[in-house]
């Protein structure tokens, strides 16, 4: 016979047995008033005659324990972090989106949603710095990450005309002007986001063609200059004002223009120089790294010496040696200070290096340039060992080794870059710190002055194109709030989404089949024709199929497990498929201690736990979002639907979107 | 069900065991049951019990009969020794099996129709005979392949789908399991693996016939209200009689037991059962008293779970027959087949 007891019996009863009372109580149903949902007893089974059974403690309940709250699955930021390659890349770019386009062959599209988030495609399908790889998650379940940045590729140079999807600028300006110094990629950004909104642009550079340091600094065989021309076309052609061969010598002079706002972006132009011994008198024969890349790029250098050293470790000294080896240098060395390990040039430029009979030396300081009266003979150099104190600071203390000499007929510098702004009056109201760079508002990037904002490598200091394309981004927003007169910390939010793909019972509108193949290799032209022709592009790019197969590789990680509590019966279906082993049904508790009980402990504490509400047993879900691989086996698991894969897509707000009226 | 194979991606920190297996590498083809099946959580605590016992998968035979529960050892130890016997059939050609090699580990996978309906004489007999092995009834009280009718059982007074009353006597396997000598007897529930996994563990490394009752929700058609083996029903009404961690001799114990809370039994190869009683003083070494708490606790409407008996001094079917120690595939022709003349001699000494 069954009797059942209302809570306030039930807690009489706990009482009655300390033991269980510690361990917890198993509790099923609704609530009873007066108590408290968590820690209460609701029924329970009692024999009808003699002492009450025990209360059995099935899964200990949480109490008054400190407990992981629910996740906020509805502010974006949650499923956001999720896509580790889109919170990764500075603009956000919708990654796995536009790798699905590329799998279904619509490579025009994949285009425009680069297009939109990116700017540059076909450049940074070429040479971008890439932080979505190495967050890419498939990098923490497989051998490597997917080759996002080439795909990228793939879709420019694989879309068709795409001249009729992009925006026009409206013919009624809306009676605005910005001037823009420099027509980098911060600058072209602007430029792109103001214009199609109604703002007349002007951009100013010294140069002849548009690209900043994308045309002037990346060798032609990494990127041809018909992707440049391309690109920066098609923001050019949105009726924006180009004024080239134009060296604005004073921002005094350009602020009397009566602009409405002015955008710097003139990036990070003078190259450090090695002011060590021997550097003045054997001059002719050192050059700035970046200085000569340039002179290269526009035919004014068109060859070199038989020996040559590159000083440095950064992508720069990379495009040094690689151009060096093709304008006709046959002993071509680069010299680092650092370990190979961290030098700060990408570990794919630095293969390709090595790939082209390049030696990189290390942990060697220059000491000295020798020199036969002025003719370079080589440079002397200091072992040293890297030493870290407790902050993890890094000195670098000489082995006491004797110093090596290597011999050389030239040297390249490209040891590093700085910003100078040699044209900005000091006496304008625009402040610099103590190293040289504007005070800007980081979120704003605008700088004392207010008409005046800052992006790309002239902003916060050098970075890489797709950062300067992002804070492009934000400037304008920035500038187009200025002009309008409203308040430039009521950013507007992204755009997102989040729905369902289900399409039947075990359809999806994704491929959840993981694809198990490895990534694949960018082909490349031999290298006996390519270190011939400093203008022939060494990569050959996917072709249609390889780029299926890289494409495939990608997890999907924007297609979200999302789990709703009241459907839920704990069936373990979803614990017991699942791949990774990445869901776990326990009680609640503080994170650490949550971390360590799962099923698979959840070590990587960036990684967030996705933990849902207090299921029927008392139990919670908790799913460590690091290793999920988005195959759906747990949705498709569910019998009641709990766990759905929802697509999860969220594009940043341009200049012209209006911030939430709150 | 799902169509896909599970994808091979693994996480670089994934666990082995002492052979280098992954879990992983204990699991088999992707199941066809029902989505939410109790039958694919005892899969999976299978897997659990045989990754942590270290156990080589070549030296696990599985045998089954037919029904959804038979259809399991396709969907673990995919590297393993199976036999899909024929309905109900599965002690009788596990029993030869067993005689012929006692090398293997026997591990027989059945449910409530296959072994209570049409194979209880064969359950019954082997239970009696002591084979060594271990029986896992993946019990839900249904006859799921053939769309919802009452099993054997099904408890008195549980409805199906469509509010049907059942009014036959169910058979408690465990209760008879019991009266008929098994050796280790216990039940669990699908939807605690915490308590089913020590005990797959424990009844793996006995010797002599240890049977696990697992109640096992049927979610297409014995998962709604008013049936006895639903997932809320059965939360409900389990009470356990003990908690049981196993440990093997190799382990070192770091858990720290209250005074008189705990119950050691050690088995005939070393590993270790603590029992960690709970509420009242069970006692699992108390075959009659076992029998009575589960007749008792079953009038009041309680599923009685947890290692209700064990007796790790039992002998085999192996010692009562005195059967020879190597499988018989290793012995040669001249010792399997002595030839004429010890035939001779045989006959002889029978006339």
């Amino acid at each position: 016979m069954n009797h059942h007891k209302t809570g306030r019996e039930v807690q009489r009863l706990a009482d009655f047995w300390p033991h269980v009372k510690s361990a917890g109580l198993f509790f099923s149903v609704a609530s009873v008033p007066g108590f408290a949902r968590r820690q209460t007893v609701l029924q329970c089974t009692i024999p009808a005659v003699g002492e009450p059974l025990p209360i059995l403690p099935q899964y200990p309940v949480t109490g008054d324990r400190a407990h992981v709250k629910p996740t906020n699955i509805g502010a974006h930021e949650y499923f956001h972090k999720v896509v580790d390659c889109q919170w990764a890349c500075p603009a956000h770019t919708p990654v796995p989106e536009y790798i699905r386009l590329i799998a279904a062959g619509r490579y025009s599209d994949a285009y425009m949603i680069n297009w939109r988030s990116n700017v540059f495609p076909g450049i940074l399908g070429r040479v971008c710095d890439r932080p979505c790889e190495p967050a890419c998650r498939r990098g923490r379940v497989d051998k490597e990450p997917v080759a996002i940045c080439r795909l990228k590729r793939v879709a420019a140079d694989l879309k068709d005309d795409i001249r009729d999807r992009l925006p026009l600028a409206p013919e009624k300006k809306n009676g605005k002007r910005v001037a823009c110094i420099g027509c980098g990629p911060a600058s072209l950004t602007v430029a792109r986001d103001l214009a199609v909104i109604g703002y007349q642009v002007s951009i100013f550079d010294s140069g002849a063609t548009p690209g900043g340091m994308v045309r002037s600094q990346i060798p032609k065989f990494r990127l041809p200059d018909s992707v440049i021309d391309e690109e920066c076309g098609y923001i050019l052609d949105l009726g924006v004002e180009a004024y080239f061969n134009h060296w604005v010598k004073s921002l005094k002079d350009v602020l009397a223009e009566g602009w409405d706002a002015v955008f710097v972006g003139t990036g990070a132009p003078r190259g450090r120089d090695a002011e060590i011994p021997g550097r003045q008198e054997a001059a002719a024969h050192i050059q700035i790294g970046i200085d000569w890349l340039a002179n290269v790029a526009f035919g004014h250098t068109t060859k070199i010496a038989r020996r040559v050293i590159v000083l440095g470790g950064g992508n720069t000294a990379m495009d040094c040696c690689r151009s060096a080896r093709r304008m006709g240098g046959e002993d071509v060395k680069v010299i680092v200070r650092s370990g190979f390990e961290e030098m700060k040039a990408s570990p794919w430029e630095k293969e390709e290096a090595i790939h082209e009979g390049i030696p990189i030396l290390n942990m060697r300081v220059p000491k000295e340039f020798r020199h036969e009266n002025g003719t370079l003979t080589g440079v002397l150099f200091e072992i040293v060992r890297a030493e870290y104190d407790a902050k993890g600071r890094r000195s670098l203390i000489p082995t006491g080794e004797p110093d090596e000499f290597h011999a050389c007929d030239e040297v390249l510098v490209a040891i590093g870059q700085e910003n100078a702004f040699p044209w900005i009056e000091k006496d304008i109201g625009l402040e610099f710190d103590k190293w040289g760079m504007p005070v800007l508002n980081e979120a704003t990037l605008q700088s004392t002055l207010p008409k005046v904002f800052f992006g790309g490598d002239a902003a916060l200091g050098p970075k890489n194109i797709i950062t300067a394309a992002a804070q492009g981004h934000e400037a304008a927003i920035s500038i187009d709030l200025f002009c309008r007169g409203k308040d430039q910390l009521k950013r507007p939010p992204p755009m997102v989404n989040l729905v369902s793909q289900k399409m039947g019972i075990h359809e999806w509108s994704y491929d959840n089949q993981v694809s198990e193949e490895e990534r694949k290799k960018v082909p490349v032209k031999a290298l006996e024709k390519t270190l011939k022709d400093i203008k022939l592009e060494l990569e050959l790019g996917f072709d249609p199929f390889m780029a299926c197969a890289e494409a495939e590789r990608c997890l999907n990680c924007d297609i979200e497990t999302v789990f709703t509590v009241k459907t839920c019966i704990e069936c373990d279906a979803c614990v017991d498929i699942c791949p990774t082993e990445c869901i776990t049904f326990t009680a609640n508790g503080e994170e650490d201690d949550l971390r360590g009980r799962l099923k698979a402990p959840a070590k990587i504490r960036d990684q967030a736990l996705y933990v849902s509400d207090t299921l029927k047993t008392g139990r919670v879900m908790v799913k460590d979002e690091n290793i999920c691989l988005h195959c759906g086996m747990c949705a498709e698991r569910c019998p009641t639907g709990a766990w759905d894969m929802q697509k999860f897509f969220l594009q940043c707000a341009e200049a012209g979107t209006e911030a939430r009226r709150t | 069900m799902t169509y896909l194979a599970k994808p091979k991606l693994l996480r670089a920190d994934a666990p082995k065991n002492a052979l280098g297996y992954t879990r992983r590498d204990y699991e088999g083809a992707i199941s066809t049951l029902c989505a939410g099946c109790g039958h694919d959580s005892i899969s999976a605590a299978v897997v659990q019990a045989c990754f942590d016992l270290d156990i080589e998968p070549h030296r696990v035979a599985k045998l089954s009969g037919i029904g959804c529960s038979s259809k399991t050892p396709d969907y673990f130890l995919g590297a393993s020794h199976g036999f899909n016997t024929t309905h109900g059939r599965m002690p009788s050609v596990l029993t030869g099996a067993a005689l012929a090699n006692r090398d293997l580990l026997y591990l027989g996978v059945s449910g409530d129709g296959d072994s209570a309906s049409i194979g209880i004489g064969q359950f019954a007999h082997a239970m009696r005979r002591g084979v060594n092995m271990t029986y896992i009834v993946e019990n839900n009280g249904v006859y799921g392949l053939t769309k919802g009718q009452f099993s054997a059982t099904t408890d008195k007074g549980s409805k199906n789908k469509r509010g049907v009353v059942n009014n036959d006597t169910p058979i408690d396997l465990m209760a008879l399991a019991l009266q008929l000598g098994a050796s280790y007897v216990a039940r669990s529930f699908s939807g605690d693996k915490e308590q089913l996994i020590p005990l797959i563990k424990g009844a793996l490394r006995h010797r002599g016939p240890a049977v696990i009752d697992v109640i096992s929700p049927c979610v297409t058609f014995n998962n709604h209200a008013g049936s006895t083996k639903s997932y809320d029903y059965v939360r409900e009404h389990n009470e356990a009689v003990n908690r049981l961690d196993f440990i093997l001799p190799r382990d070192q114990i770091n858990a720290s037991y209250e005074p008189g809370s705990l119950r050691r039994v050690v088995q005939h190869d070393g590993s270790i059962l603590h029992l960690r009683k709970l509420g009242n003083d069970y006692d699992p070494s108390d075959r009659v008293g076992a029998m009575n708490h589960l007749q008792e606790r079953h009038a009041l409407g309680e599923i009685v779970t947890g290692l209700l008996y064990v007796d790790s001094s039992a002998e085999d079917l192996h010692r009562h027959l005195n059967t020879v120690e190597k499988p018989l595939n290793q012995l040669g022709d001249a010792y399997l087949c002595p030839g004429g003349k010890a035939l001779e001699a045989l006959n002889a000494s029978l006339r």
